[in-house]
């Protein structure tokens, strides 16, 4: 399978995420899960897709996630 | 000079560069006063919206470092017990006056000394104290005003100065201790001044935690207050040593009682006044000793009997206790107290009355 | 990970937040203007000279949260705090971070006048409607209609009155240079709740007078919301009662787009 170029990607603290859920919805590439498992407060945290497949689009690195995120645990880095 | 202003001329000479109040009878001369006086200094002088207010900007201006002041009477210092509690638990320093008037509730606007139990029990809640002094006299507003500014920050309290409607307004010559040389006090080093070099700091006295976090808060400042109680009790006997029946009294009421003391020496009658300084920490071991051996002792306050708790607590049944007060900022003459201190050498029950211990 | 290509981070905690995990609910606008506010001050080269007053309400323990000097403050009282701090250390930065029951119920009487007074002081005012802390009474900002437990079944203006515009109230005041209404409810709102902010610290810089920011935000837990669906409710109900935008500029400053 053919690597894309991904021009941004985010770090998730998952043990700071308590699951609000806004970064998943303002993700204009969907790159942003609910993950299935519990961090240590008890919540579900947000997983970040890493590697779209085909036909995703990738991480832009436009951090609207991390914008939203009330709990500041998102990281955003781009590409230089 | 006038007792109000006399208290405004010593914060400013003390160091105080910051004062909030809200106009009140008896004591409106004091923020008019420092409307003007507190500006030649550099400080800074607001009217607050209310009583409430100014406390609160007197904590913030105290939160920052200043030596700050406010006051009021009786029922604006009522107003104020909310911030004087935080400022307790906070440990920031301030200075409050109160110049007392009739109670309670609005009251009159007459000298009344009913505000002691508001003072040296706190109004304000929680386990706390601040330190209360009474001056007796337009000297000893003077004096004390540097004093409480001293104990403030020494201790990191709020101190609460305690005049009266008639101290406020009459005129005595006033000897001033010098200015004080605002770089020559010790440096806050708790004090807020923006984090630059250091870690931020936060004052609070909310202690949510856990783990018993406002159980030793509150352990810690009793240690504080057991040291004030141990070091800062400051009182004046007048002719006591030999004397057969003494007088307890502060503020206004005691310099009535050592008139009718001085004319009662005259006519042969062995009379002694016992004047406590500090009402907070109250000077109870002094007192005691002065009990033991005069036997009576004569509780006179402008209330109907607050101070005499105190006394009670101090002397229990190593005197007798004789009580005789006024409430409403009825003011005796020194002949009135003369007669009570005959009605309690007697032990006729004419003027005041016995106090069952 | 791509190998090839090098990132640079384009987006990290501000340094005048603390790296402390906050107590504030999943979705909580407290978080998000805390860390709009961190920003600021970091962009401004502000947090060394920053002395901040918390409310009492859900951020009381802000202190634990934003990297600068902060004081206590009784309820309400935090504008009169900040006066006494503001006027003993003029050169320092003075804010005060407040929700509706601190500013707009029981310190009505000290916002007002501090606004009032013209204090050099930037306010940033967090209106979500209802008291979060004490679970979820009745704020003067809940709007009619909206259930809370002390208003059961929902505001009713005959028995309760009418949610109060506090914004409007000290606009009037001519002290007051600046005071606009945001929200914490789109991409959008959050970016223009940002700029707000930071041209209510700029007033503060250029000494012109008192300044506020009010922020609608969402309280997931006392609404009974998802986040997803507070911030809708925002959008869709409360800007009805309390419609964004400006609500007096006398700055004189451009507005950058």
């Amino acid at each position: 399978m053919a690597e894309q170029k991904v021009k941004g990607k985010i770090v998730i603290d998952t043990e700071r995420c308590k699951g609000c859920g806004l970064c998943v919805e303002v993700c204009p590439n969907q790159r942003i899960e609910i993950a299935d498992t519990l961090n240590k407060k008890g919540y579900y945290p947000g997983r970040f897709k890493e590697n779209p497949k085909k036909g995703e689009k990738g991480c832009t690195g436009c951090a609207q996630c991390a914008l939203v995120c009330p709990e500041v645990a998102i990281e955003v880095y781009r590409a230089k | 000079m006038r007792g109000s202003h006399v208290v405004g001329e010593a914060a400013v000479r003390a160091g105080c560069r910051f004062y909030a109040g809200y106009p009140i009878t008896p004591q409106n001369e004091l923020p008019e006063y420092l409307s003007a006086r507190m500006l030649d200094v550099g400080g800074t002088f607001i009217q607050g919206e209310s009583e409430i207010a100014s406390i609160n900007m007197v904590l913030g201006a105290a939160a920052a470092g200043a030596r700050a002041m406010t006051s009021s009477s009786s029922p604006g210092i009522a107003l104020k017990q909310e911030g004087i509690s935080y400022m307790a638990g906070q440990e920031l320093p301030a200075v409050v006056i109160n110049m007392m008037r009739g109670g309670p509730g609005l009251g009159n606007i007459a000298a009344s000394a009913a505000d002691y139990f508001q003072a040296t029990r706190g109004g304000g809640n929680g386990d706390y104290r601040t330190p209360v002094l009474a001056p007796a006299g337009c000297q000893e507003l003077a004096e004390l005003t540097f004093v409480a500014f001293d104990l403030a920050d020494k201790y990191r309290t709020p101190v609460m100065l305690l005049g009266d409607g008639l101290m406020g307004q009459v005129m005595e010559p006033v000897v001033f201790p010098d200015f004080i040389d605002l770089e020559s006090l010790p440096k806050k080093e708790w004090a807020l001044t923006g984090c630059k070099g250091r870690e931020a700091r936060a004052i609070f006295s909310m202690y949510l935690g856990q783990k018993g976090e406002l159980y030793y808060h509150n352990l810690n400042l009793q240690e504080k207050y057991d040291r004030i109680t141990a070091s800062e009790q400051r009182w004046e006997t007048v002719m006591t040593e030999d004397a057969e029946l003494v007088v307890i009294a502060y503020g206004t009421a005691a310099r009535i009682a050592e008139s009718a003391i001085e004319e009662l020496r005259e006519e042969g009658m062995r009379a002694g006044l016992f004047r406590p300084i500090t009402l907070w920490p109250f000077p109870v071991a002094p007192l005691r000793q002065v009990a033991k051996k005069c036997h009576k002792v004569a509780v006179f306050e402008l209330s109907l009997g607050q101070m005499l708790e105190d006394v009670i607590l101090s002397v229990g049944e190593r005197a007798e206790i004789y009580f005789y007060g006024l409430p409403g900022g009825i003011i005796p003459t020194p002949a009135d107290v003369a007669e009570f201190i005959h009605s309690s050498q007697k032990a006729d029950g004419k003027v005041g009355r016995r106090i069952e211990v | 990970m791509n190998a090839e290509l090098a990132y640079k981070k384009v987006f990290g905690r501000p340094e005048s937040l603390k790296d402390a995990h906050t107590h504030y609910c999943p979705g909580c606008g407290h978080s998000i203007a805390h860390r709009l506010v961190a920003e600021c001050l970091d962009e401004l080269g502000l947090r060394e000279k920053t002395i901040g007053v918390p409310p009492v309400g859900c951020a009381v323990l802000a202190y634990n949260y934003f990297n600068f000097d902060m004081v206590e403050a009784p309820h309400g009282r935090a504008l009169a705090v900040a006066t006494g701090i503001k006027r003993v250390e003029p050169d320092k930065f003075v804010l005060t971070y407040q929700g509706d029951g601190d500013l707009a119920a029981i310190g009505t009487a000290e916002t007002i006048h501090a606004a009032n007074r013209g204090e050099e002081i930037s306010t940033i005012f967090i209106n979500n409607a209802i008291y979060g802390m004490t679970g979820g009474q009745m704020a003067p900002t809940t709007l009619v209609g909206q259930d809370a437990t002390t208003s059961p079944g929902g505001r009713v203006p005959k028995l309760h009155g009418r949610p109060i515009d506090i914004s409007r109230m000290i606009a009037i005041c001519e002290g007051t240079v600046y005071v606009e209404r945001c929200a914490i409810s789109s991409i959008k709102n959050i970016r223009r709740a940002k700029k707000a902010i930071k041209k209510s610290f700029q007033c503060q810089l250029d000494g012109l007078g008192f300044s506020m920011v009010e922020l609608l935000s969402p309280c997931p837990t006392n609404w009974k919301l998802t986040p997803k669906d507070a911030w809708a409710w925002i959008n869709d109900v409360m800007v009805k009662t309390y419609p964004l935008g400006v609500i007096k500029d006398s700055t004189g400053y451009e507005d950058k787009k």
